[in-house]
């Protein structure tokens, strides 16, 4: 990947109406990189988004383009393009002419123009769809006009918020890869925004977790699962049992009362701290050979997986398992080392990571509705 | 099987004993008259009287014109500036637009006159700081001024109400692939709005042209227009048919105005017409 810095966002600051949203964000992006902005909604990730589109002026801090301040300059004149959230499609125009909205304006000759709208609905496989209406389109065919007229501009940046979701789900992973492949051919940068961990996880580079207006870790997907940094990041990207516990020394931490070997170090000594242990990486033994002990509380068939909810003096436990354990049964719980990530104590220690009020109802109504999130950001525009 | 409730049956007919009392009838009223004479004698020599009232008909149309024109012109920004406000204040903005239509025409109409009259508050003004009197009643000014002054909200409103609607995402990306304020207008909001404009228009182009009590009052008696024609006929027993047939050739030319403008807005399929 090349080093040049695209866009550098320096101590960004913002606030709508004196409520702060975006608290000292210092990011950049380099070119031809797959960023996602990633998280809950009103963390300030769309806002981000439109301090780079040039829609919202930061308050405090500076917008770097190339190393070129760009503050001032309005979204007309920035080499940048949007894909907006709802595709905001113009109604008046056709598929053709929404795609050659950009290159009339720039005054780009009709041959070339021609050529190049042909191009780009081609490569969102749209050919043949040049004379409709965009009314007469489905959602997915719509996203798809949004982000041939973005991509038609050749920017050297594009930003893509929330662009899927209002798509079914099938659709949805579609579009991914698409979207994945595009980035690939087309060499552009891309910045897309979205709530959904899992569309991040799949097709970023590099993932910028926010939360409450501040960047909480920026990493490769693999890096912000295995290596979160605080329990906001462990409960956000993925299931992940959160245990209070203490460094006794390095490689060696104490939680859930029994002290186990790890591989984290580099902490003081008995610092208290946050144990993250992925559903997945627990294996399960018979009750007198496990590490811990608890008693099944709840199983939920999951297709690939079973889901099981084990009581642990009191903590409740995920486990993911190819084996069934019936409910009520006591199983022993056995943990490598490699399972267990040590975070440092954070403002978000203690809130996420035990499942003992989990159900299925609960995590639905968690996930931000996209409606619910436009009216966040109409709110935000005020 | 295909059994209909109450209200598909007959929430129509209130509506429909209206129309035909009072929609219906006299049109059909209207059409028997400019084709009979006053014996009930069906002739075409109404219809033939009135290449006397060409003149008329071309003056009238020219007045609505310029009045429609200038209500479009300080409308259509009007309306987008409205539309740009907070909530709270376009509420306000729209209720103090709104507010001379809560009074009579023509109580606007003879205030607007005694404004502008000889010895009316604009005069005695021009004359304290010595212009003198000016002539304003009884000009073409004063007339197509009270077509305007009389009919801009019902410009401004449909045009409002179709900006309104318009999402600002629509801005966003327009700003975003390039354009400027300017290009903003006339590539997005102007197409988008051409239903307002159209609805606008109409909505100021028939009363102005069928208006008479602004062309008598303001116009000072110098200006007949097809409206003030009418009436003059209406009033009196002996012409009752030559009036019809001006009514009806009148009514023929501004359906087929508004037809000709539905047809731009459905060649801009930007939203949906206010009429």
């Amino acid at each position: 990947m090349e080093q040049t810095k695209i866009i550098d966002l320096k101590n960004i600051s913002k606030s709508f109406d004196g409520e702060p949203v975006l608290k000292n964000i210092n990011l950049y992006i380099r070119d031809k990189e797959f960023v996602t902005l990633l998280g809950p909604s009103g963390c300030g990730k769309t806002t981000t988004l439109r301090i780079i589109g040039g829609f919202e002026q930061p308050d405090e801090g500076d917008v770097f383009f190339l190393d070129e301040r760009i503050n001032d300059v309005p979204p007309y004149k920035r080499n940048v393009n949007t894909v907006f959230q709802r595709y905001a499609l113009f109604p008046h125009l056709n598929v053709y002419e929404n795609v050659a909205f950009g290159l009339r304006v720039a005054k780009v000759p009709n041959n070339v123009i021609s050529k190049k709208v042909k191009e780009t609905l081609a490569l969102v496989n749209l050919k043949g769809f040049e004379k409709r209406a965009v009314s007469t389109l489905s959602g997915g065919q719509q996203q798809r006009v949004a982000i041939a007229r973005a991509l038609v501009n050749n920017p050297k940046v594009l930003l893509l918020d929330e662009p899927l979701a209002a798509l079914d789900l099938k659709l949805r992973k579609d579009m991914q890869n698409e979207l994945k492949a595009l980035h690939e051919r087309t060499g552009i940068t891309f910045i897309y925004v979205t709530h959904d961990q899992e569309e991040a996880l799949s097709m970023s580079d590099t993932i910028v977790v926010m939360a409450d207006g501040r960047i909480q870790q920026i990493g490769t997907p693999t890096d912000i699962y295995n290596e979160p940094k605080n329990a906001f990041v462990a409960d956000f990207i993925g299931e992940s049992n959160i245990l209070d516990g203490v460094m006794i020394d390095d490689f060696r931490a104490k939680f859930a009362g029994v002290e186990f070997k790890c591989l984290d170090s580099g902490f003081e000594k008995n610092e208290p701290v946050d144990v993250v242990v992925r559903p997945e990486d627990v294996d399960i033994v018979p009750a007198d050979k496990g590490m811990l002990r608890g008693t099944v509380t709840g199983v939920t068939f999951k297709g690939v997986h079973w889901e099981i909810i084990v009581d642990i003096k009191g903590f409740k436990w995920m486990i993911q398992t190819t084996d069934y354990c019936a409910p009520d049964s006591v199983i022993g719980l056995y943990i490598e080392p490699d399972a267990i990530h040590v975070m440092k104590k954070s403002e978000y220690s203690g809130m996420f990571g035990d499942y003992s009020s989990y159900s299925e109802e609960f995590d639905e109504l968690s996930v931000a509705d996209p409606e619910e999130e436009e009216k966040n950001t109409e709110a935000e525009d005020e | 099987m295909n059994k209909k409730s109450f209200l598909d049956s007959f929430s129509l007919v209130p509506h429909a004993v209206w129309s035909v009392l009072f929609i219906v009838a006299p049109l059909i009223f209207v059409v028997y008259f400019a084709f009979t004479d006053r014996n009930g004698n069906f002739t075409f020599s109404n219809i033939g009287a009135l290449s006397d009232y060409a003149h008329i008909f071309g003056l009238s149309v020219a007045f609505a014109l310029i009045a429609t024109v200038i209500c479009l012109l300080i409308g259509y920004p009007l309306a987008f500036f409205i539309s740009r406000l907070k909530p709270s204040k376009q509420k306000i903005l729209i209720l103090i637009l709104m507010l001379p239509m809560w009074i009579s025409l023509l109580i606007r109409t003879y205030s607007l006159m005694a404004l502008l009259d000889n010895g009316g508050l604009l005069n005695t003004l021009f004359e304290a700081i010595g212009i003198g009197p000016v002539k304003i009643v009884g000009t073409a000014g004063a007339v197509i001024l009270g077509m305007v002054y009389d009919f801009l909200p019902y410009m401004v409103l449909p045009i409002y109400t179709s900006m309104s609607k318009l999402d600002i995402r629509y801005f966003e990306a327009a700003e975003d692939l390039g354009c400027n304020g300017f290009k903003t207008m006339t590539k997005v909001v102007f197409p988008l709005t051409v239903p307002g404009i159209i609805s606008g228009i109409t909505m100021v182009f028939v009363p102005s042209i069928s208006t008479f009590y602004i062309s008598q009052k303001l116009g000072g008696g110098s200006f007949d227009l097809i409206g003030d024609t009418i009436e003059r006929h209406f009033q009196n027993q002996s012409t009752y048919n030559v009036g019809a047939a001006i009514s009806l050739v009148m009514m023929i030319l501004i359906l087929i105005s508004v037809a000709v403008m539905n047809k731009f807005a459905d060649d801009n399929k930007g939203g949906q017409l206010i009429v």
